[in-house]
């Protein structure tokens, strides 16, 4: 240990010996539990793509025997073709597994644990304790998802969305037995797990601002978090409570959801249940996961852009309002899922209305990242890449989803592969361009040492390509009017010329899935031999780049740095430097920018 | 085997990557290397940047160009028309502002790329910018709620009339059927609870005390007369399924539980359409496309794909289970007159379960 962190400790009289199960596992310092959600979820991620390859390759070529199927599916692909049981859990897990463990627990946890106390000057969150059991209930829910794949009947494959009575019933799928359970478990855990992260960043955010962040100083990346935060207080109780009725219709023979059911020869004895009334519960989650999904992406992007074009982020106050404005509009959005569900049809109205309002502060954001790059001195390392590409990725994707929220267009492109291409590229790879561009402009904070900055550009333009390669086609394969979650399209012969874009489709995600390994690479070998890194190697207003590289509980040797200005002091003129950190004091007659 | 391979590739392109590299920065000379972008990063990815806004448009022309035949041909129903209408004034509005946006985004990316010394803007804020391009996207979003709420009113609104003819729509893991209200123009009550009565005959659970019911007749085949009102009932007696009909822009969850609808208007026969050049185009392709396929699977002592000929669809497109892609039913719509004939021929529930 330091004698800078001994400093700290005497200062503050608290005398936690560090042992290695304190320091590396059970550890309560927010940058290493921020590690450990990072080094989770990415063990989580490879799973989650490898999947995604596994069923790519049935697409592209069915029901074709592969070796590599017979290797890792073993039973579930006699003489290496896939089962069609075992293609539909590749495609719920690979939802569940990106969705919550990677873009939720991976984006959101890894950089709200580094970044909250960094960037607003605390020495760390408002609970340590509940920190470190956050992160335990994340890590023992990922345990129990991984054990689910390995069961007798297999893995939950009722679609991420678990929609009973399909995922109720263990006689309408094999996967619907123990690996169902198995999934609901899981998630509750990851539910409680979310919770008392979500709480721990609010009061953070709250009350442990050093002096003079005010809020109108905080840097969008924390904006970002809080608001992300207040989400997930605010919609995943509703989850778990459809998760929760869910076990009981499944293990205690209520019928919430269920009713007037007969299957395999009998007739089941629920009745009064809805199906529709799970719908409801689940989406009114679904629909703002998917902003506590992005709303971190678009935060880092907001940070890394603004540092890298050496430029204030523009109208700094209407990407506040647009998050806000985003974050309520998400909760009452849900129904956009549920346009065809047998909802009454005036709902669909109501529904279209507020969903497509979402595109106004989506628009406002997209715009004012393009203001923020007019006349920037852009430094084009990896994270600036990738933040400039999941501006792009937004936009194309964003722009389908007028055609997805109007009620009218849904209802012949609902569960259509078109539905699967916009999705993927408004949240799937724009937030993972966020959390790529976040690990690369925060590795030297969490690790002290550099990434290689050439895999990096090779990691992003071999991602960038495939990311439209995948998903640009996948949209004609939608208005084609092939229904997402087929194991093959063969059984339509309509369907026969739709085989080549299949085919390139899968070439792409191959591609895209090696340029990953590229990245896991420049990873591992960055965190043990990369170059070590200075103090703030990218000229970075913000607090965390106050911190010393090396870490100690507390963050900073002796006291917290004071704030006297925003984030965004960027080539302000009357300075020498092209950046004015936010600890250094105004000069004399300097204004402070009215924002 | 294979996997062996993978590997061992995965393993050769590690090792070249991690050489690439070594030689890189070995070329690098006595340049302090910091891992930060320098001018030459800057210069060559910002050009990329430019050159990618050109892959991005590429790839929408080349989608368009091979694939644009993939796309569903004109509407079948009479409701498809309109709603094809606000589709493409909805793609015609998001190719405009794709266009414009990639083009800024990735310009700039190329033409502010950094060079030392350069000093950026200072420019944090402008009102009025940001007013416009708040304004002109609650015109157009007002201006497409609209008229989207005026077609959705149009097409869900489903008003029971006498001419109109009313069909239930039965989905089960993993098959349709269909059920006609016969003379009276009524469905019988029906419940899964039936489903056993008459030794599995009552196909969709038809409860044998309404009289309502006497006259249904259930078939495996829809046939629908062209130019009428089609009012849809769906049911599903185990898991949610959707009955989706792209060629009518028509789509609706089968509910286990409760009785969801959805009504429309064919307005062209399955013969009309099998005519239509676009179609006519479609079915040669795949014609071929199963022809060389069939050559391969005769090589290989397997059975040869039938030449396939053009029908409407009813899809399954709610996860239903391990059959889920492949839940088929035959649509047919036809002149009223060959309705008539194909009805009278059809035995009702009174005569099945006698």
């Amino acid at each position: 240990m330091s004698t800078a962190a001994a400093h700290i400790e005497e200062d503050h009289g608290h005398h936690h010996k560090e042992t290695f199960v304190t320091k590396y596992v059970f550890s309560q310092d927010h940058k290493m539990i921020s590690k450990q959600y990072l080094i989770t979820g990415l063990f989580m991620g490879i799973i989650g793509i490898a999947m995604s390859l596994l069923f790519r390759l049935q697409l592209a070529w069915p029901e074709q025997p592969f070796g590599v199927f017979e290797v890792l599916l073993g039973k579930w692909a006699p003489d290496g073709v896939m089962d069609p049981n075992v293609y539909l859990a590749l495609v719920t897990i690979h939802g569940t597994i990106m969705v919550f463990f990677v873009l939720t627990a991976g984006l959101s946890g890894t950089f709200s644990n580094l970044l909250i106390p960094l960037q607003i000057g605390a020495r760390d969150m408002a609970s340590g304790l509940l920190n470190m059991i956050s992160f335990w209930l994340f890590f023992l829910s990922s345990v129990i998802m991984v054990i689910s794949l390995f069961v007798e009947a297999g893995p939950a494959a009722a679609g991420w969305t678990i929609y009973p009575p399909l995922s109720a019933l263990p006689q309408a799928q094999p996967g619907s037995g123990t690996g169902m359970t198995l999934w609901l478990v899981s998630m509750a855990i990851f539910i409680a797990s979310s919770l008392l992260g979500s709480l721990n960043y609010i009061v953070t955010v709250i009350n442990l601002r050093t002096k003079g962040m005010s809020m109108t100083r905080l840097p969008l990346t924390i904006w970002a978090f809080f608001v992300t935060a207040i989400i997930g207080v605010v919609s995943f109780p509703v989850l778990l409570s459809a998760a929760l009725l869910l076990i009981m219709d499944r293990s205690f023979g209520t019928s919430f959801f269920l009713s007037d059911i007969f299957i395999q020869g009998e007739v089941l004895h629920y009745q009064g249940g809805s199906p529709v009334l799970y719908e409801h519960l689940f989406w009114f989650l679904g629909h703002p996961e998917v902003y506590i999904v992005l709303l971190p992406a678009l935060g880092i992007t907001s940070e890394i852009i603004a540092t890298n074009a050496r430029k204030p982020i523009f109208g700094y106050r209407a990407m506040v309002a647009s998050i806000l404005a985003i974050a309520f509009l998400s909760t009452i959005v849900w129904g956009h899922h549920m346009f065809i569900s047998g909802m009454n049809p005036f709902l669909g109205s109501v529904f279209t209305f507020t969903t497509l309002l979402i595109a106004i502060p989506s628009a406002v954001k997209a715009f004012n990242y393009i203001t923020t790059l007019w006349k920037g001195n852009l430094q084009l390392n990896p994270a600036m890449l990738f933040s400039i590409g999941l501006v792009s990725t937004f936009i194309t994707g964003g722009l389908t989803g007028i055609i997805l929220g109007d009620s009218t267009l849904d209802i012949n492109v609902h569960d259509t592969y078109f539905v699967v291409a916009h999705f993927h590229l408004v949240m799937g790879i724009s937030a993972l361009y966020g959390l790529f561009a976040g690990v690369y402009h925060w590795f030297p904070k969490m690790f002290g040492r550099m990434m290689n900055k050439n895999l990096g550009y090779v990691h992003f333009w071999v991602t960038a390509v495939c990311a439209y390669g995948v998903f640009f086609p996948m949209h004609f394969i939608g208005m084609a009017g092939l229904p997402r979650r087929y194991y093959t399209n063969t059984a339509f012969p309509y369907f026969d010329d739709l085989a080549n874009i299949n085919v390139l489709i899968t070439v792409f995600a191959l591609v895209a899935g090696a340029a990953q390994l590229v990245f896991l690479y420049n990873f591992i070998h960055s965190m043990f031999y990369g170059k070590e890194a200075v103090q703030n190697p990218w000229r970075s207003n913000t607090l965390e780049w106050t911190a010393p590289v090396e870490h100690f509980h507390g963050n900073w040797e002796g006291e917290i740095p004071h704030v006297h200005r925003w984030a965004y002091d960027y080539s302000k003129p009357g300075h020498d430097e092209d950046f004015v950190p936010q600890h250094i004091p105004l000069k004399k007659g300097e204004e402070e920018l009215q924002h | 085997m294979n996997v062996l391979l993978i590997f061992s590739v995965l393993i050769l392109i590690a090792i070249a990557i991690w050489q690439v590299t070594k030689i890189f920065e070995l070329s690098q000379g006595k340049k302090v290397y910091t891992q930060v972008a320098d001018d030459d990063d800057n210069n060559w990815n910002g050009k990329l940047m430019f050159g990618f806004l050109f892959f991005i448009y590429g790839i929408t022309i080349f989608s368009f160009v091979m694939y644009g035949d993939v796309l569903l041909p004109k509407a079948a129903s009479e409701h498809g028309s309109e709603y094809d209408n606000l589709m493409w004034i909805s793609f015609a509005i998001i190719f405009f502002v794709q266009t414009i946006t990639q083009a800024l985004l990735h310009y700039f990316s190329y033409k502010y790329r950094g060079e030392k010394g350069k000093k950026a803007l200072f420019y944090a804020d402008n009102d009025r910018l940001e007013a416009i391009w708040t304004i002109i996207p609650v015109i157009v979003l007002a201006g497409l709620i609209l008229y989207g709420l005026y077609t959705w009113t149009d097409i869900m609104t489903v008003e029971e009339n006498d001419e109109a003819l009313v069909v239930e729509l039965y989905a089960q893991q993993f098959n349709w059927k269909a059920r006609y209200a016969g003379d009276d123009g009524v469905l019988g009550d029906a419940n899964v609870r039936f489903l056993q009565d008459f030794e599995g005959r009552n196909l969709v659970g038809i409860d044998a005390t309404d009289p309502n019911g006497f006259d249904d007749v259930v078939v495996q085949e829809l046939h629908l007369p062209v130019g009428r009102e089609i009012i849809f009932k769906m049911r599903s007696q185990d898991v949610l399924h959707s009955a989706y009909m792209p060629f009518f822009r028509a789509q609706m969850n089968c509910v286990p539980g409760m009785i969801t609808e959805f009504a429309f208007t064919p307005n062209i026969t399955t013969e009309e359409m099998r005519q239509d050049s676009d179609i006519v185009a479609k079915v040669k392709k795949i014609n071929k496309l199963r022809a060389d396929k069939s050559k391969e699977l005769i090589a290989e002592g397997d059975v040869a794909l039938d030449p396939y000929e053009f029908d409407f669809l009813l899809l399954c497109n709610k996860i239903c289970g391990a059959s889920h892609y492949n839940m088929q039913i035959k649509i047919i719509v036809e002149t009223p007159e060959e309705y008539a004939k194909w009805m009278a021929e059809q035995q009702t529930f009174a005569e099945v379960i006698q």
